[in-house]
């Protein structure tokens, strides 16, 4: 873990309208670094991760992402984006077209992969989320826990160093999640960056190596996992913890 | 066993009550006045074929004189069309007819449809013009009949189209400037009558022009459509556009992919698959439209049928044409909108698409 980092925020401030969503966040991610972001509803974490890939616009303050500062440039966005891989609360799969053209519609117009290579590599990602024999169907006769693990086979295949999980599982069924967290638990076993929305704490515990905790557009508590739920240092995130850990 | 059954269907659905009775028998009578006497002049009496008019004159008020379309057929099918050239005209017909059906079946929707129309429509640009390929040279003014209709309603569609997809797209872009010129174009073609459209593009246009410079009459008549036709389709495109979730969005803007990729690959196959039935919807208004060049001068179908009309030996026989002419209209609308329910049906199945 040396070199430049992957993801480097310096006092980054984003509005929406009067309403300040992230007030001068700093933060940087190092190459191979798994970071968990949670917090109250309306604290910033989705906004914070849609920033690193430029689905939303920093108003102030400077976004460099694998060398590559963010700005208006749409070319140095579109580059960008190649590279970090992201994951929707909602899926969000395509859903006129199979999982299999899903997976290799990006890597064959995006990266100009033969459509043979693209096919072969979708089929090894699927393959690794565990579910090669639904390439041929479409992402609505698939189950919650089947799509979200198609969509994080969608992201890899564009080989990107980089993958953002905006959470997850919130819109999964209980016994959907495991299937999906395993999935993300092995990526983070192959050494992938990762920022990771989440309220699953289970999972923070496992694979993170920060935990960043946020609250009204702020980064409150930055600290090592164990640290973390042990000791958390802040009155906020003592109760956001007995809140989601106390039932 | 039987008989009790049709009883008591009878009862239950014709005379459920002293009102429901005294409809049923009204309306019985008012079949058994209408649909045989109907039959009687349409069919039975109906004088199929004479060399001129005199039989059905001495037929007059009887029954249909369908001779008058069998004689004047060719000219309300292909107007002053040269007479010995007519396999043009219909064989024109019959490709512009497969290029709809073409495109009707869902086997053939990809980018393949692009040059399969615009071959198609080339095809149909020589058959009628000629002047290569040994066919000799028709110009235009003698275009008329069905196949007028079909070309002004088939090249109307085939350009206003996409020109409407061009147009929504451009209605939602972030670009102002792009964003205000196809706002207004939309709400300025909408808010005139497409007859006014039509006067405006044979009377004023010409008017307008620096002297010496003109432009065809059957040209100008089809640019006014087009326009109309494609302020209307963006619209509804829009709305196909608009059902599309920003979730489908974000996805692809997170995989790199380029605005005209994420448009052409995730977005317009949605928007444009949703779009159907309304699509269908103006292209069957749009068909009927094509009739209003008959103001400007122009021989479509209705204009054949009039104009056969004016011939003094078949003056008077004004109900059999108009029936004529809206039963060959009734037939294309009629395809259009079956076929549009159909599709409706079929993507509302839980095809390969949705889960239960």
């Amino acid at each position: 873990m040396s070199g430049q980092p992957m993801i480097e925020m310096c006092r980054v401030s984003k509005w929406f309208g009067a309403f300040q969503a992230l007030k001068d966040i700093d933060l940087s991610v190092a190459k191979g670094e798994k970071i968990v972001v949670c917090g109250p509803s309306g604290s910033g974490k989705s906004t914070l991760i849609r920033l690193v890939n430029a689905l939303e616009a920093h108003d102030s303050g400077t976004v460099i992402v694998d060398g590559i500062e963010l700005g208006d440039d749409l070319r140095k966005i579109e580059a960008i984006r190649t590279e970090v891989g992201m994951v929707f609360q909602s899926f969000n799969l395509f859903p006129h077209i199979t999982v299999l053209e899903n997976l290799t519609l990006a890597p064959i117009w995006v990266r100009k992969l033969p459509k043979k290579d693209a096919d072969a590599l979708a089929m090894e990602l699927l393959e690794r989320v565990k579910i090669p024999e639904q390439a041929g169907k479409y992402p609505g006769q698939l189950s919650g826990g089947q799509q979200q693990r198609v969509a994080i086979a969608r992201a890899l295949a564009m080989r990107p160093k980089l993958m953002l999980f905006d959470e997850p599982t919130s819109a999964l069924d209980p016994e959907m999640i495991k299937e999906v967290l395993d999935v993300m638990v092995e990526l983070a076993r192959e050494g992938m960056t990762m920022v990771v929305v989440t309220h699953e704490m289970g999972f923070a515990r496992t694979v993170a190596d920060r935990v960043v905790f946020m609250d009204q557009g702020e980064i409150v508590e930055a600290a090592r996992p164990d640290a973390f739920f042990a000791a958390p240092q802040t009155e906020r995130a003592k109760l956001f913890l007995s809140q989601i850990l106390g039932h | 066993m039987t008989n009790a059954f049709i009883l008591r269907w009878l009862r239950a659905n014709l005379f459920s009550s002293w009102p429901n009775a005294l409809l049923t028998i009204g309306a019985l009578w008012l079949l058994w006045r209408a649909v045989p006497p109907l039959i009687d002049w349409a069919f039975l009496d109906a004088i199929w074929y004479a060399p001129d008019s005199k039989a059905c004159r001495a037929a007059a008020g009887e029954g249909a004189c369908w001779a008058f379309i069998a004689d004047k057929h060719r000219f309300i099918l292909f107007g002053t069309y040269p007479y010995d050239q007519h396999w043009r005209p219909a064989l024109a017909c019959a490709v512009l007819i497969g290029l709809w059906i073409a495109s009707a079946l869902r086997r053939f929707w990809s980018w393949r449809l692009v040059p399969i129309w615009i071959v198609g429509l080339v095809v149909v640009g020589v058959l009628m013009w000629g002047g290569v390929l040994g066919l000799p040279y028709v110009e235009n003014e003698r275009w008329g009949g069905l196949i007028l209709t079909l070309l002004l309603s088939t090249f109307g569609l085939a350009i206003a189209f996409p020109l409407s997809v061009l147009l929504a797209l451009g209605r939602r872009s972030g670009m102002p400037v792009i964003q205000g010129l196809c706002v207004g174009f939309i709400e300025l073609i909408r808010g005139v009558p497409l007859i006014s459209l039509l006067f405006m593009a044979s009377v004023m246009l010409p008017l307008f022009l620096p002297a010496g410079v003109t432009i065809d009459k059957l040209l100008r008549a089809q640019i006014a459509m087009i326009l109309f036709a494609a302020a209307y389709l963006a619209e509804v495109v829009r709305g196909g556009l608009q059902a599309i979730p920003r979730g489908q969005y974000e996805a692809a803007d997170a995989l790199g992919l380029s605005y005209w990729k994420k448009t052409l690959l995730i977005i317009l196959p949605q928007a444009l698959r949703i779009s159907i039935p309304p699509l269908v919807n103006t292209f069957i208004g749009f068909f009927k439209d094509t009739s209003l060049v008959l103001i400007i001068g122009l021989f479509d179908l209705l204009s054949t049928i009039k104009v056969s009309l004016t011939e003094p030996a078949w003056s008077g026989f004004g109900v059999e044409a108009y029936l004529f002419a809206a039963l060959v209209y009734f037939a294309f609308c009629f395809a259009m909108s079956r076929y549009s329910q159909n599709l409706e049906r079929e993507l509302a199945k839980p095809e390969p698409g949705q889960r239960r």
